[in-house]
Order: structure tokens, then C-alpha cells, then sequence
């Protein structure tokens, strides 16, 4: 296998393309996690990475290594399928854990507020 | 059959599973796939409390899954709208609580997979009184909506997919 200009155009513009967006859209997922200020909004910054970002690169790798090797090269969709059963179960983790140490620092600033409203 | 293949469906996943990593259809991989799909089920049955799910109607969760395609891709750029454009502190974060219906395990882990695939909601917990679902929305606008939307979009398709109707609509 040669390299990448070996490809030919009509291949090699949506790869780029592809490759581009997914770029994009991860770049801008990270950002939202720079950027946004409470936790709760920043859980959502890189769920964009996770979903569009890694789909698009997956697709565009795909495209490529069929076009190279002649053949369908498609065990990319195995990665997205793990990323997509496994990627939520992270995120509700993670999003409970700040809830139950959220609802506890409350209790523990006010005793007479009961636990449960949130 | 039903002793040794509990589940045809994730047996036949499992063979396809190992074909797609191997990448080719050599007749020794279609043997390793075959064993690792008739064990594996077999192996990991104690720690399936509930049973393997059972899919109704197959159709219908495809249409489930492309519409939720579809719905992850657009909610990716809105998301994306918002983080690039508007300031953190006007961005509407906001709990939101959705009665449910769906009681089917499987179904419950579908959605809420779903739901949190899809950028902009992430899934808190079911509150445990009047089974309701806790969750999270990046940009509230309408609470209503969200409601509505999760109800009619995602949950009506799971509980077909999933669970029997109930000779005499005793669903509560």
C-alpha cells in the first residue's frame, strides 16, 4: 500500500471532507468543555466527539480502506457499535455520581432540607 | 434449540461480530465464530438476571434506530450552535422529569442509551416513586416538548419492540 495519493479524486474528496468535519466537530466538542461553567452543561461538550466527531472519522476511514484495498473494509462499524453501547453507560455514571455528591453537599449546608428535590 | 442457542439472535451477532474483526470468511473463522456464539450466551446466562430480549418486531426497531440516527446528527449541530455561539450562562440547563411507561429492562436499557447517545440529554435516574425518568437538558426550551417528543418518539417504538401487549391492557 502506497499512501494517500494514490487515491483517486472522487474518493479522496469526501474522505478529506469527512476527515475535516469529524476534525471540527471533536475540536468543538473539547471547546465546549473548556468553555461551558457548570458541570452539568459541560457533560454535553463532548458527547458531539463522541457521536458525530467519531462517526464521521470512522466513515471516512471506511471509504478509505475500501477505495485502497478494493474490497469492503466496513469492521469499522464494530468501533461505533462499542462506542455507542458503552459511550452512554460512562456519561450516566458520571452524571450520578454529581448528582448523589451535588444532593449530598446540600444536606450537609442545610440538615433540615430533605434530600431528593434536585 | 432452546437449551443450547437461549438466544439465536446474539449468537448470530457474536458469529457476525467475529467475522467483521477477523475481516475474511475463511470456513476456520465461520467454526471459531459458530463456538464463540454458541458459548458465549451459554457462559454468561447467571449473569442475565432478566433473560435475553426478546425483539417483537424487528422492522420497528430499525425504524427506531435510523430515526434516532437522524436525531443524533441534528442535535449534534445544535449543540455544536451553542457551544460555539451563545455564552454559558444564557444556555437554559435544566432537570426535567418524564413519566414513563416502559417497563421492560431491555427496553429501558435501549432508550436510555439512546438518550444519551444523542448530545444535548444525558439520563440521571428512574426516581423510584411513580417511575419516573430524571433527566438532564442542555438548552430547555420547552419542557412539554421534551416530554412529548421522548414519549411519542422513543418510547411508544421500544414498548412495541419490546414488550408483550397485555391481553387485558393491565400496563399501569
Amino acid at each position: 500500500m502506497s499512501g494517500a495519493e494514490s487515491l483517486p479524486w472522487w474518493a479522496a474528496i469526501p474522505v478529506a471532507l469527512l476527515l475535516v468535519l469529524g476534525g471540527i466537530v471533536t475540536l468543538v466538542g473539547t471547546l465546549g468543555l473548556a468553555r461551558l461553567q457548570s458541570f452539568y452543561q459541560r457533560i454535553h461538550g463532548p458527547a458531539i466527539s463522541i457521536a458525530l466527531g467519531a462517526g464521521c472519522i470512522l466513515l471516512a476511514s471506511m471509504l478509505y480502506f475500501t477505495v485502497m484495498q478494493s474490497r469492503l473494509v466496513i469492521h469499522e462499524l464494530l468501533i461505533s457499535v462499542f462506542v455507542l453501547m458503552t459511550a452512554p453507560v460512562v456519561s450516566m455514571l458520571i452524571m450520578r455520581a454529581a448528582v448523589y455528591r451535588d444532593l449530598r453537599a446540600a444536606r450537609e449546608m442545610d440538615p433540615g432540607n430533605d434530600a431528593g428535590n434536585s | 434449540m432452546r437449551r443450547w442457542l437461549p438466544s439465536p439472535l446474539l449468537s448470530a451477532s457474536l458469529l457476525l461480530m467475529w467475522l467483521m474483526l477477523n475481516q475474511s470468511l475463511e470456513p476456520a473463522h465461520w467454526l471459531l465464530g459458530g463456538a464463540l456464539g454458541v458459548l458465549a450466551p451459554l457462559l454468561s446466562q447467571p449473569l442475565q438476571p432478566h433473560g435475553h430480549a426478546r425483539i417483537r418486531r424487528p422492522l420497528a426497531l430499525f425504524r427506531l434506530l435510523w430515526m434516532a440516527a437522524i436525531e443524533i446528527v441534528r442535535s449534534c449541530f445544535n449543540v455544536t450552535q451553542i457551544i460555539l455561539l451563545r455564552r454559558s450562562a444564557d444556555v437554559n440547563s435544566q432537570f426535567i422529569r418524564v413519566p414513563l411507561d416502559l417497563k421492560s429492562p431491555h427496553g429501558l436499557a435501549l432508550l436510555s442509551c439512546l438518550i444519551n447517545s444523542t448530545p444535548g440529554t444525558v439520563w440521571v435516574e428512574i426516581l423510584p416513586d411513580g417511575h419516573e425518568l430524571l433527566l438532564h437538558v442542555f438548552d430547555l426550551h420547552d419542557e412539554a416538548w421534551w416530554v412529548h417528543t421522548i414519549k411519542t418518539r422513543y418510547e411508544q417504538p421500544i414498548i412495541e419492540v419490546f414488550e408483550t401487549p397485555e391481553p387485558g391492557g393491565g400496563r399501569t
